[in-house]
């Protein structure tokens, strides 16, 4: 372990001043070295203060559980790229330079991101003119040529309901050499918008950041509230976040069952998911009177208790979704025309993986064993052990056996706490955050990891909010997965990764 | 002049109900009420009422192919016997006519989607031709063989030459025949395995890409022009499938309405319980369905 990084645990806090700035060539190194030993980049970001811009990286480690974060300042508006080296990294640098107009000199891939002005005036990595409007979207694409070599574009418009993103296809014939994918379409400014908060609205803003996900979000923002608070929060507040986490879970894996189901052309599982995942929605709604569980969760806990009638309701809803979804799924492993369309598409190497730093089902998929729920324990979880369902193959037929094994371990889990519900209140009151402090919060969303990083001022105000959405890791896996793959194949891959566009795009 | 009037009408009118029927198969295995039985007539009647937008880069050649397309299929409708009944039009070689009809309107499919220059009309096409290629061989090789029993080169004749006898002699060769031409059926009618009707996903899609850039009455056409074709290689299929003759006209056309329906029920249940191929998988059954084709051939001139 190097010098330079500093350790934090999830859903903690520390004082800004207690993380060290080192130079930038030990900073780099410090990346590579450590990244190099099965560290990972869990978040890394620009920090703006009275000297310029410091750039602050969260790495971890899941074979020890050891979080750490460390600090650089950068000089000018120029800054070496480690993407060559760590290929994790190349997606954070371009975010950076995007958002405070950082150059990185020697990057591969050095395009934008979501295609938006800078947080600082003035700046601009790409040096676009000030008085152009920027347009998503246009940036030069990588081009492959030759005979037989043909250009797909798909989106931003897409045929179904679907958010808007666009995939350029080099292909030769029915293969596809190289897929690039180009987001921003959905961006609102979200870390933009935080800087100066916490508002009234905060909470709000957080759910919706990638609108399926609004308990792992909500969740990752709370505890950051309450680390910086420094207050607790109460076993029963704990045990109810985690059974709308999971419901959470359930309905969205129910959901992308069926709708890779649906993708092969095999109508009973399509049919039958599309109704258990609103059963799952329904249960959520018992806890919070929202389907998606929007305002449940407040920053010392839940807004609304679980009262024992609602209880045996869940338990009975539970069960008959457990029966109808396990029926439901296990026509997909006895029908070979389902298995053979799965199998061997789309495949991701362990390796692959690890280098672009996958998280989720994704990464679980391709045998790397990642789960923020086992490896860096916050709410509940610290008190009780999920295992973690992980597969060989890394092709979509493994990505959908995880789905499936969380799933069932999310209802044995949702129906061991419903039985043992701590007694005790379900909130406390918050307090005004420290100032000058770092906090991070990990949570596992049904993606996967989802990390909040605050950083506050002075008065205890946001200096700068990050927000991490697994699919911001995952997006350049799909690209890879579909490397060498049938261009037919697409579709199903993507619904095997479903990935968030407007958690990216924030 | 009954049986001509009873065969345009039932050829004019009752494809879509093939349609309505699948879809209602497959809703009761997926659990759910499903459209209604009609809905691909209100379909029809909502497109036929709606107005057409066509893209400027297009020429005559896009509006063209829904039209083609159509026409020809009406024409092969008239050329097959329908439940037992002689063909409206018939006449020696009618075969090849019949087999290239839709060889006819597949070209015009396909270059209306050139047409349109996209790229993903661009892969449909080249999809729809290759896999057709490889569906060509099974029909003519099924009619070749069907000729050389009835040692006629006319529909009327081939098609309604099968009767239980037949079936009992040369049992085999029959089988391979009724094998293959399902496999056809269901590949030249882009249904699960080869292809998905219902897929909203372009990237996927064979038949459905390609008419993408159509819309309103040209549309409602292709529709159409599809429910046709289905009805009409269903009634090849039937007649070689269900050899039963009871003599009395109104009784055949009953039986032959009838089997058209357990054939959309049975279409629907094999889109129900299996899923579709991967594209590179599709060849392998086509040829597969050529080589049965080919055998059930070599039975019969031993």
């Amino acid at each position: 372990m190097t010098a330079s990084l500093c350790s934090i645990y999830n859903g903690s806090s520390l004082p800004l001043a207690d993380i060290p700035v080192v130079e930038p060539t030990p900073f780099l190194q410090g990346i590579i070295d450590t990244v190099e030993r099965g560290w990972r980049i869990v978040s890394y970001f620009g920090l703006p203060d009275q000297s310029g811009l410091a750039l602050i990286c969260l790495l971890a480690n899941e074979a020890d559980g050891q979080l750490s974060v460390t600090r650089t300042a950068t000089a000018d508006d120029h800054f070496p790229s480690i993407a060559y080296l760590c290929t994790q990294a190349q997606m954070f640098e371009r975010e950076i330079a995007e958002q405070y107009g950082l150059v990185f000199d020697n990057h591969p891939w050095f395009k934008p991101v979501r295609f938006h002005r800078a947080f600082l005036p003035g700046r601009d990595a790409w040096n676009r003119p000030a008085d152009q409007a920027i347009r998503v979207g246009v940036m030069d694409f990588f081009q492959v040529t030759g005979d037989e070599v043909h250009e797909v574009a798909v989106g931003p418009v897409h045929a179904g309901i679907i958010e808007p993103g666009h995939f350029r296809f080099q292909c030769h014939g029915e293969e596809v050499f190289h897929l690039e994918i180009s987001l921003g379409y959905q961006h609102r400014g979200i870390e933009a918008a935080l800087i100066g908060g916490p508002q009234p609205r905060t909470q709000q803003v957080m759910e919706t950041a990638a609108g399926d996900t609004t308990i792992g979000h909500g969740q990752a923002y709370c505890m950051v509230m309450e680390t910086l608070a420094g207050i607790k929060v109460p076993p029963r507040a704990e045990v109810l976040r985690g059974i709308a986490l999971e419901l959470e879970r359930l309905a969205n894996h129910t959901g992308d069952l069926g709708a890779i189901a649906g993708d092969v052309g095999y109508l009973p599982t399509a049919s039958f998911c599309g109704r258990i995942r609103g059963d799952f929605l329904n249960m959520t709604a018992v806890l919070c009177g929202s389907r998606f569980g929007r305002g449940f969760l407040t920053p010392g806990g839940t807004i609304f208790d679980l009262n024992s009638e609602q209880r045996d309701d869940l338990l009975k809803r539970l069960a008959d979704a457990r029966r109808d979804l396990t029926d439901a799924v296990e026509l997909l492993w006895s029908s070979p025309s389902v298995m053979g369309r799965l199998e061997d598409t789309g495949r991701l190497t362990r390796e692959q993986g690890l280098d672009l730093g996958l998280v989720g089902p994704a990464a679980r998929a391709c045998g790397i064993k990642r789960d923020v729920r086992n490896d860096y324990p916050f709410g509940i979880y610290r008190m009780t052990n999920l295992p973690v369902a992980t597969a060989f193959h890394g092709d979509v037929y493994a990505r959908t056996m995880v789905r499936w094994q969380e799933a069932q371990k999310s209802m044995d889990f949702i129906e061991e706490q419903l039985r043992q519900i701590p007694g005790g209140g379900h909130r406390v009151t918050s307090a005004p955050g420290k100032g000058l402090h770092l906090a991070v919060a990990l949570t596992e969303g049904w993606r996967g990891e989802i990390c909040h990083v605050a950083v506050t001022g002075e008065s205890g105000r946001f200096a700068r909010y990050k927000i991490v959405d697994p699919s911001f890791h995952n997006w350049p896996g799909l690209a890879m997965a579909l490397r060498g793959q049938q261009i037919s194949d697409f579709p199903l891959c993507n619904k095997s990764f479903n990935l968030s566009y407007c958690g990216f795009d924030l | 002049m009954t049986d001509i009037i009873i065969h345009c009408a039932v050829a004019l009118l009752f494809p879509p109900l093939l349609l309505g029927v699948i879809g209602k198969t497959k809703a009761a295995f997926a659990g759910r009420v499903g459209a209604p039985y009609l809905q691909p007539y209100y379909d029809l009647i909502k497109l036929f009422r709606k107005g057409s937008v066509f893209s400027e880069t297009t020429t005559w050649v896009f509006r063209a192919g829904p039209v083609i397309t159509l026409s020809a299929t009406l024409i092969a409708a008239l050329l097959i016997p329908l439940g037992r009944h002689a063909a409206v039009i018939s006449f020696s070689g009618d075969l090849i006519l019949f087999a290239y009809l839709f060889g006819l309107s597949r070209f015009f499919t396909t270059i209306a989607a050139l047409d349109t220059g996209s790229s993903f009309e661009g892969m449909g096409a080249a999809r729809e031709v290759t896999f057709s290629c490889l569906a060509e061989p099974t029909l003519f090789f099924s009619l070749i063989t069907l000729a050389r029993m009835s040692r006629s080169l006319t529909l009327s004749n081939i098609l309604t030459h099968p009767t239980p006898a037949i079936w009992l002699a040369s049992g085999a060769s029959m089988l391979l025949l009724v094998g293959a031409l399902f496999i056809t059926l269901l590949a030249e009618n882009s249904r699960i395995p080869f292809d998905d009707p219902n897929t909203h996903l372009e990237l996927t899609m064979i038949h459905e890409v390609m008419v993408l850039d159509h819309s309103g009455p040209a549309f409602g056409i292709i529709l159409y022009g599809a429910a046709l074709k289905l009805f009409v290689l269903g009634a090849v299929f039937v007649n070689i499938a269900l050899p039963i003759a009871t003599g009395n006209p109104l009784i055949d056309w009953a039986i032959f309405i009838l089997a058209m329906l357990v054939l959309a029920v049975t279409i629907g249940t094999v889109e129900s319980v299996m899923a579709r191929l991967r594209l590179v998988r599709i060849p392998q059954l086509l040829v597969g369905a050529t080589i049965l084709s080919a055998f059930a051939l070599m039975l019969v001139l031993r």
